[in-house]
Formats: C-alpha cells, structure tokens, sequence
C-alpha cells in the first residue's frame, strides 16, 4: 500500500472479554464523535499481522493497549516509536505472544512503520476471563482519551498556525 | 545425582496459558509436563441459560486466532439437535469461510512462528532482517485468508455473519470475483511457501502416532465426516464419547484427552493428512510429493510442510467453491428450537473440535461441551517432549529451552506458549 499523507488512524488493541485488557479498545470507544472524521478509529484484537495491516499505509499512527511493566495500575506510558523501538518487557501480554511490539517493530524492519508513530500503554490490574475494567484503569482510559483529542487538536491548531 | 530442570514459565492472556517443565536426571528424562489453562471451560459455563442462537457468537470469543472452527461446531452441533441439514451453496460458503481461516492460522504459524525455529532466528522480526521478501510473502498470504473471513464471515476476527441455519447475509458473485484474482496469487504463494518449508533441516523423529481426524467420501475434512483413526477406528461423530474421554490432571486447570482404554492419540495436520491425503486437491498431492512427504508423514517437525501443503489445498478449494458458487435463494434456513441433543465434530486449523449441546424446548442450551485439539494433543506433546528431548541433552541450555519450544511448536498449540518469548530456569543440582 503506497503511504497517504492524508492517513490517520488511532487502533485500540485488547481483548474485550479480559478485563484490564479491554482497555486501549474502550479508548477506542470513548474517541468516536471527538476526532475529525477523517481520523479512522479501529478496534483490534492486537495479533501482530493484522495490527501491522491495519497501520500499513498510515502516515500517523496512535496505538492503545493495555500493558503489563510491573508499574502501578493505571498508570499511563506514551512511547515515540518512530524512532526508538519498542521494549518487549513492557507488552508481554498479547495473543499468541505476537502482538504490539511485534506489528511495530516487523513494520520497522520491513520498511512499513507510518513517519509518526505513537504508543500509549495503560498499565492493567487484572486480566480475568470476563471481568470489567478496575477503577483506576477506567481513570486513565479517560485520560488517554483526552490526551488522544489533544495530540490532534494540536496538530490542527499547528498546521491552522502553518496555514495562516 | 544430576539433576537439570528445564522450566518454561509463562504469563498469558487471550488463548491461554501454559508452562513446560521438563525434569532431568542422571541424563534420562524423568517426566515432561505442559500445563494449560484452558478458556472453553469457562465459556461451557457462559453457555449454559443462553439461546441456542447465541453459541456461534458466544464460542467464537473462545480464539482469535481459529473463530471460525468454534462456530462451525457450534453451528453444526445446534443443527444436528434441531433436525436440520444446510446444503448447496450456504454449505459453499461454510467451507469457503473455513478455507479463510485455515490459510490466516496456518500462514500465521509457518511464517511467523515456527519458520524462524528451523532458521536460526529468535523470531519473525529477526527473521525479517534477512528473508523480508519471505516475511512479506507470508504477510500477504496470510492477508488472502482474512479477506475471506472479511467477505464470508463479516469481518477479519470473530465473525459476525454465521448463524445456525446458515448466513445473516450471503455474498453476490461479483463480490467474489476480485477475491478469485487474489487467492490465484495467493495459490502460486502457497506453492512457494511448501517448497521453502521443504528445504529445512528436520529432525529425523519418528513417532507411531494414533492419527484421529474426520473423513468425507469426497473432500479433505473442514466440516464434516466420519471420526477415523489411523488404527482403524471409523464411527459417526454421535460415538465420540464411546471412543475417546476427557480425564482430569490435578496439576493443569486443562482436561486431558485420550482413547478409551488408554493411550494419546494426535488431531491436527499429521492426521488429516495421513488419513484423508487421496482428498487432497491433485495440486496440493503433487506439492506434497515434490516436498518429499509420502502420504503419510510421522515425522512432527516435518509439520510444517503439512500445514503448507494445506494452505495449497485451501487456496485451491477457495477458487474451486468460488468458480462454482451460485448464490443460494435465501441466506440461511429458518429453524424453530425444539428439545435436542446435538454433537459435531469439525476440523480447526489445529484438528478435530468436538462440540455437544442439550438443548430444551425452547431453544436454551442446558448443556454445552467443548473439546478443543489442543487439549487432545496435550498428552502427545509431552509424550514428545519426553522421548525426544532426552536425544538433545547434550546441548546447552539456551539451545535445549529452544528444542523444547520447537517441539511445542510442531503442534500450533492454541496457547501462548507458541511464543518466542518463553522464559527457562534451569536447575541443576
């Protein structure tokens, strides 16, 4: 797919039925009526191909996904991946093992990673089968939220200052 | 006494999680173990009190990576409860959808998985760095598999469009048209993924495997069959509980599988292959010829050249239901629930996925049973794991931890630990 300089998209990774782990797609949810429609928003399960499929062609790319470092829970991380590489440490959940930090890092080395590339980790508290979001995750995915409109309110208030 | 302790721990989410433990003394394997933690028990229990309408959508959460075999058994198992048979084309398009999802997982597996064990990598990134070209075949391939599943199914993960009686919707013809172009590609790829695969370096490890899988007059087995075995078991799917139990292992949550009377047997590549491979399209017999597989291969690192050989034969099978598919008048049958029981068996990606259902009268399930492939394989692969590991002691530990990952492997295993990841402790005292 040839790089649209007009494509951006903001992808909410996790598993809807594990409790903490819902959390990037709950992000997702809470984004849709406040971006510029031109911003796709998707919810993915965060196997690697299919996330790195789903970024192929980007020119911007926002990924959430619930993570597992071992910080406090709810606590919020944004990486710049662009230019420095995911740690595996940080993202060891995923399904099948193959996930986040493989789609960005198999898009580096493939040439395929969008020119901007960001990550926002929400550090989870529990991953039960069919649980819902603890308290303090469900804080943090309204900061995310807030932070995601601001990243792009910025960026049109950059260009709308370029323009003028 | 020396004594090695190989210990694959693992921390998980989605599929399942599972650790190898594998112990050692005076150089003789004393015992094998992988312990799984096994997600369909607890959506057995999801089911029970819910509409017999709901179990395609409800079981289809149980893997991201194989949906569509948990709803093609739970489909199936529901229709043979309520007395009804969908032919023709929506039985097509079933098949179609299964193709989808047998190219997706199995690409998935040889590319991204298991291909960087035999090459020397610790994963597909690593691998990527020299064979790009390669990882972007196996991307693209794998990319064909989930168009299907986008075009049949509703969407690429967990489908949306498959209901008991057949489709919410079915697709025209000229929605196909376009996909046929691509699955060709996708065919010429697949036959280049068998002849890459075939050039590895194997293991000579031969094991007597008892091989289950289904078996139809005419197609190699997605939906529907007889249960047979490579022992000369052939019974009706409805006998399955005659001939095979689940027994309970204190040190796993995971229910184990074996025959009645005792003993492991293998569902899965090794065993459709070996037990249905005059099925095989006559492209796909060739390539597996080619490849150097009689028509039986007991060889389980040599499975990759198997599940290769069956993403041939699913592109293959994909452009023949598509060159023939006439749309069907209406998208699925009406049912109305009765009281039933109802079993299916179909085969995921992985092997034979055994569904029973008791329904009541107005449809809501009382009972529901599932029997992945992973947790019939379980004992086949510690029994692996056990006999063959004791021939690679002699290498250091990194190298072993990697064997026995390989090892595991060789099964596509629907738990995490089909990783590279995995961590080891060795203990030696």
């Amino acid at each position: 797919m040839t790089t649209s300089p007009l494509r951006r998209i903001v992808v909410g990774i996790g598993n809807p039925e594990r409790g903490d782990d819902a959390a990037g797609r709950v992000v997702a949810r809470r984004l849709r009526g406040r971006l510029p429609e031109a911003i796709e928003i998707v919810e993915l399960d965060g196997e690697a191909t299919a996330l790195l499929a789903c970024i192929d062609g980007a020119a911007e790319a926002f990924l959430v996904d619930a993570c597992s470092s071992g910080a406090p829970a709810g606590t919020v991380q944004r990486f710049d991946v662009a230019g420095t590489p995911l740690s595996r440490g940080t993202f060891g959940l995923s399904t099948h093992g193959f996930g986040l930090v493989e789609a960005v890092e198999l898009a580096r080395v493939l040439g395929q990673l969008p020119a901007r590339c960001v990550v926002y980790a929400i550090e989870g508290a529990a991953f039960e089968s069919g649980a819902g979001l603890s308290s303090a995750v469900a804080a943090s995915v309204a900061e995310v939220a807030d932070r995601l409109v601001a990243e792009f309110g910025s960026q049109r208030n950059t260009r709308e200052r370029q323009d003028a | 006494m020396a004594r090695r302790t190989i210990k694959v721990d693992y921390l998980a989410r989605v599929e399942g999680e599972a650790s190898i433990k594998v112990v050692v003394r005076d150089g003789v394997v004393q015992r094998a173990e992988l312990s799984i933690f096994e997600p369909p028990r607890f959506f057995e229990a999801l089911l029970r009190g819910r509409a017999f309408t709901e179990a395609p959508d409800i079981t289809a959460r149980i893997c991201g990576i194989c949906p569509v075999a948990y709803q093609m058994s739970a489909v199936h198992a529901m229709e043979n409860a309520l007395g009804v048979s969908v032919t023709g084309p929506l039985r097509d398009l079933r098949r179609l959808l299964y193709c989808g999802e047998w190219i997706e997982s199995h690409a998935l597996h040889i590319y991204m998985l298991h291909a960087p064990d035999f090459l020397g990598y610790a994963g597909a990134i690593d691998m990527a760095r020299d064979h790009g070209d390669i990882v972007r075949r196996g991307l693209a391939l794998k990319k064909v598999g989930n168009e299907i599943m986008t075009l049949v199914g509703g969407r690429e993960i967990h489908p949306i469009n498959v209901c008991v009686g057949g489709f919410y919707r079915t697709p025209h013809r000229r929605e196909l048209e376009p996909l046929a172009e691509r699955l060709k590609l996708a065919r010429d790829a697949a036959l280049d993924t068998v002849r890459w695969v075939a050039g590895f370096d194997f293991p000579e490890r031969e094991r007597d495997y008892t091989f289950v899988a289904l078996r139809h007059p005419e197609e190699y087995p997605f939906n529907e069959g007889r249960i047979v075995t490579s022992r000369g078991l052939d019974v009706d799917v409805a006998a399955y509980d005659e001939h095979f139990e689940e027994v309970h292992v204190e040190r796993s949550t995971a229910l184990y599988a074996r025959l009645r009377g005792g003993g492991s047997y293998l569902v899965g590549p090794l065993a459709r292959y070996a037990l249905n491979f005059d099925r095989l399209s006559p492209l796909a017999q060739a390539a597996a010829r080619e490849a150097g597989l009689g028509p039986r291969c007991t060889n389980p690192y040599r499975s990759i050249i198997v599940r290769a050989v069956e993403v041939l034969h699913a592109c293959d099978e994909a452009l023949r239901i598509i060159a023939a598919y006439e749309p069907p008048d209406r998208p699925g049958i009406a049912i109305e629930p009765c009281a039933g029981i109802g079993v299916a068996a179909t085969e995921a990606p992985r092997g034979l996925l055994f569904h029973r259902y008791r329904l009541e009268a107005d449809g809501t399930i009382a009972e529901a049973r599932i029997v992945p492939p992973t947790s019939q394989n379980q004992a086949s692969i510690e029994e692996d794991l056990a006999n063959y590991v004791g021939d690679f002691l002699e290498l250091p530990d990194e190298a072993l931890q990697h064997r026995c990952e390989q090892t595991v492997r060789n099964y596509d295993p629907c738990i995490s630990c089909a990783t590279h990841f995995l961590r080891l402790e060795m203990d030696r005292s």
